[in-house]
């Protein structure tokens, strides 16, 4: 591998029997992922279900339950490497009620692929999982087109699906999207192109995902660097040292630049940027750096350095993108722990402007219930202000979750609007 | 192509520090879990990065199985030193003889799966809330299902099914008390990620990740090596071979492999070219198809 090559991150959607595990082992498979005592396990397994061949799809059975039941309940990783990049894969259930794990594999993905299978076209979930990519904002999504070997590799059976896909899809906001007809279980356009498609002109899967231009997906114009926790080491050499540990969240952090301390507003100039290897002149989303500034000021975790030029909004009124991620729903008016980058405050729900109707993704004006799965537009209120960005603009410094002090569970995400 | 964007290696890397980060901010009393393999030398080499100018803020805690290769316990001793940090000893033979578990019976037996209550039990009386582990998502198949930060309840279990979802980088360290936390900064390494690292870093690890000649038996299709502990079957007879591992564990299921590896150049290029994982020699995850996902419920590693 060389020493440039980038680290890509995405998810996978689709519905129950769409062959979503059949194009993980499939990717895994052909780029010879898999190690030979796990494909002797599958295979062994695989006869003992009955199956002609190797089954790819038991490759990503994880639990117990999993492999009894034959589905998957929660986000497992996979990992990939070709002499282009290294990929990691938040492989996520399809059914309706784990919609809380592709919210959970979608927010760290830099692509989405949403299965279509081409025998049915654009389906109810195929709407629900490509809203949820929009909602958190993956920067690409590609919509694989599957089982083309059961539609004659017809031309016209993939049209038909952009046409679907792009009807809905223009009220939704996706950057980048791409189709591409594949056949999972035979490997067509996979990793290698297909011989039964000719007339398909584009690039197999797996050269659209060593090729994308991912470099831009992080915002790399609004410097934010949350406080992490402040390194005092009181030892020879660095007695009066003062280093603000943390990861630049997006942005470019120069020496010499001219800072302010939020929420104090204390302005100084950065001294140094710091690491194990020495100094650095600058440090960029995402490097974890630590951070010493010319003047002595109060700063401490929660707390965020940014350039004087261009701040985050500071406020204690949220208008938030909710996803209810617990079985029990919100109670109103109560009190939940907010966590946004390294900064923890209190945070009550002030009302529910309206809840998305998950199948139609149409706005219920009138049903204000927070349950298990359900997105909604709501008005957080916070006891201290938080630094925020809009989701949008900033992933990092736009998205909060919610845990429920009672329990300490985690019950919700939420984007900023 | 903008000149801003980070490589595989240093992306996994600035993770592993912002996860390590985290933890020291959001636990009283967190420990590194050192067990002298290379993904306990590879966190505590995070560890030290994490925070400079600082030490490692937290002590090293070892699990021994009194089943040791004496190279990991040297190993350990010279690291504790080097970083100056408290070294918790965790000791399966005195769970033995306090009676709090019993020694397996049999062929294969391992002390294994006693570990687990020596773990538990260290982790209660020194009340660490927090454990790191070297744990990796591309190990094992229930390992693919562990968050950054995984819950375990006051007995020490894993609840796989009811993990709290981790989305961004926002990670709930929320616990009660006598709960704790296992912290898993290298979750998105995989096995080739390590080695490259280490070959990067050149980070010294023991020297039996090296080809040498030692003295080994055929055993459950790898080489088991020769130790006080070995007990002989009939057929079996001990011979001499050119041997590296690929992971380390008890001195009495860590199988090796033949090889010419001796340089840390040599492994990478190896396993690069590798068609078994590296848990393939490891016996105690060739029981069942569960047994890793069995002993995580528990409270193992």
């Amino acid at each position: 591998m060389l020493d440039n090559n980038q680290l890509l991150r995405f998810t996978t959607a689709g519905s129950v029997d769409d062959g979503k595990s059949t194009l993980i082992g499939r990717l895994l498979y052909d780029s010879k992922s898999i190690f030979e005592d796990q494909l002797q396990a599958i295979e062994n397994t695989s006869k003992k279900k009955g199956h002609n061949g190797v089954d790819l799809a038991l490759f990503t059975d994880g639990l117990r339950d999993e492999r009894e039941q034959g589905i998957t309940i929660d986000v497992a990783y996979r990992y990939f490497t070709t002499p282009k990049r290294k990929f990691i894969i938040a492989d996520t259930p399809g059914h309706i009620q784990y919609t809380r794990n592709m919210v959970t594999g979608a927010s760290t993905a830099n692509a989405a692929i949403i299965l279509v299978d081409a025998r049915h076209g654009v389906i109810e979930q195929t709407r629900r999982h490509s809203f949820i990519a929009s909602l958190l904002q993956i920067p690409h999504v590609i919509v694989c087109i599957n089982k083309m070997d059961l539609v004659d590799y017809s031309e016209e059976a993939y049209n038909k699906v952009i046409e679907q896909f792009e009807e809905f899809s223009s009220k939704m906001l996706v950057k980048d999207v791409r189709f591409i007809p594949i056949s999972a279980l035979l490997g067509d356009n996979v990793v290698n192109r297909s011989k039964n498609m000719d007339w398909y002109q584009g690039a197999p899967l797996l050269h659209t995902l060593e090729t994308m231009h991912i470099s831009s997906d992080i915002n790399k114009v609004d410097a934010r660097f949350p406080v992490q926790t402040v390194l005092r080491p009181q030892r020879d050499g660095f007695i009066d040292y003062r280093g603000y540990a943390g990861r630049v969240a997006s942005g470019v952090l120069r020496k010499g630049d001219e800072v302010t301390v939020m929420p104090s507003g204390f302005t100084s100039k950065i001294k140094s940027i710091d690491t194990l290897e020495g100094e650095h002149d600058e440090a960029f989303a995402p490097m974890s750096v630590a951070i010493t500034l010319e003047d002595d000021i109060d700063i401490s975790r929660g707390d965020m350095i940014v350039r004087s030029n261009n701040k985050p909004e500071a406020s204690q009124d949220l208008e938030v993108m909710l996803c209810w991620l617990h079985n029990d729903a919100a109670k109103p008016r109560a009190k939940y722990t907010i966590k946004h980058t390294s900064n923890e405050q209190k945070a009550m729900i002030k009302e529910v402007i309206y809840k998305y109707d998950i199948n139609t993704l149409e706005r219920n004006m009138h049903d204000k219930d927070l349950g298990m799965n359900d997105i909604s537009k709501v008005k957080i209120r916070t006891t201290k202000p938080l630094m925020v960005d809009s989701y949008r603009e900033n992933r990092t410094t736009g998205s909060i979750i919610l845990v429920d002090d009672a329990t300490n569970e985690t019950v919700a995400a939420g984007m900023i609007v | 192509m903008s000149k801003y964007y980070l490589n595989y290696l240093d992306e996994l890397e600035s993770e592993a520090i912002f996860v390590l980060r985290e933890v020291w901010a959001q636990f009283e009393n967190p420990v590194i879990l050192f067990s002298g393999g290379k993904d306990s030398i590879l966190v505590t080499h995070l560890a030290k990065k994490a925070f400079y100018p600082a030490k490692i803020p937290f002590p090293l805690m070892h699990v021994d199985t009194g089943h040791n290769f004496p190279e990991t316990i040297q190993f350990r001793d010279d690291i504790i030193k080097e970083l100056g940090v408290q070294l918790i000893v965790g000791s399966v033979q005195e769970s033995i003889d306090e009676g709090r578990v019993a020694e397996e019976r049999g062929k294969n037996a391992t002390r294994n799966a006693l570990q687990i209550t020596t773990l538990l039990d260290a982790i209660e009386t020194n009340k660490i809330d927090c454990a790191i582990g070297g744990g990796r998502r591309d190990e094992e198949k229930a390992r693919a299902k562990e968050r950054f930060f995984s819950h375990r309840d006051d007995f020490g279990q894993w609840d796989p099914k009811n993990q709290r979802p981790e989305l961004w980088n926002i990670f709930n360290g929320k616990h009660f008390e006598g709960e704790h936390f296992r912290a898993f900064p290298i979750s998105n390494w995989t096995e080739m990620d390590v080695w490259n690292y280490i070959k990067r870093e050149n980070i010294a690890i023991p020297s039996l990740y090296f080809a040498h000649e030692r003295e080994v038996v055929w055993r459950q299709d790898s080489w088991i090596p020769n130790s006080e502990f070995l007990v002989l079957e009939d057929h079996e007879e001990i011979v001499t071979k050119k041997i590296r591992f690929r992971t380390l564990g008890d001195i009495t299921i860590t199988g090796g492999i033949e090889s010419d590896a001796d340089t840390l150049e040599k492994i990478a290029d190896e396993v690069s070219g590798m068609r078994q994982t590296e848990r393939g020699n490891r016996s105690d995850d060739k029981r069942s198809e569960s047994a890793m996902e069995d002993r995580k419920r528990q409270g193992y590693f």
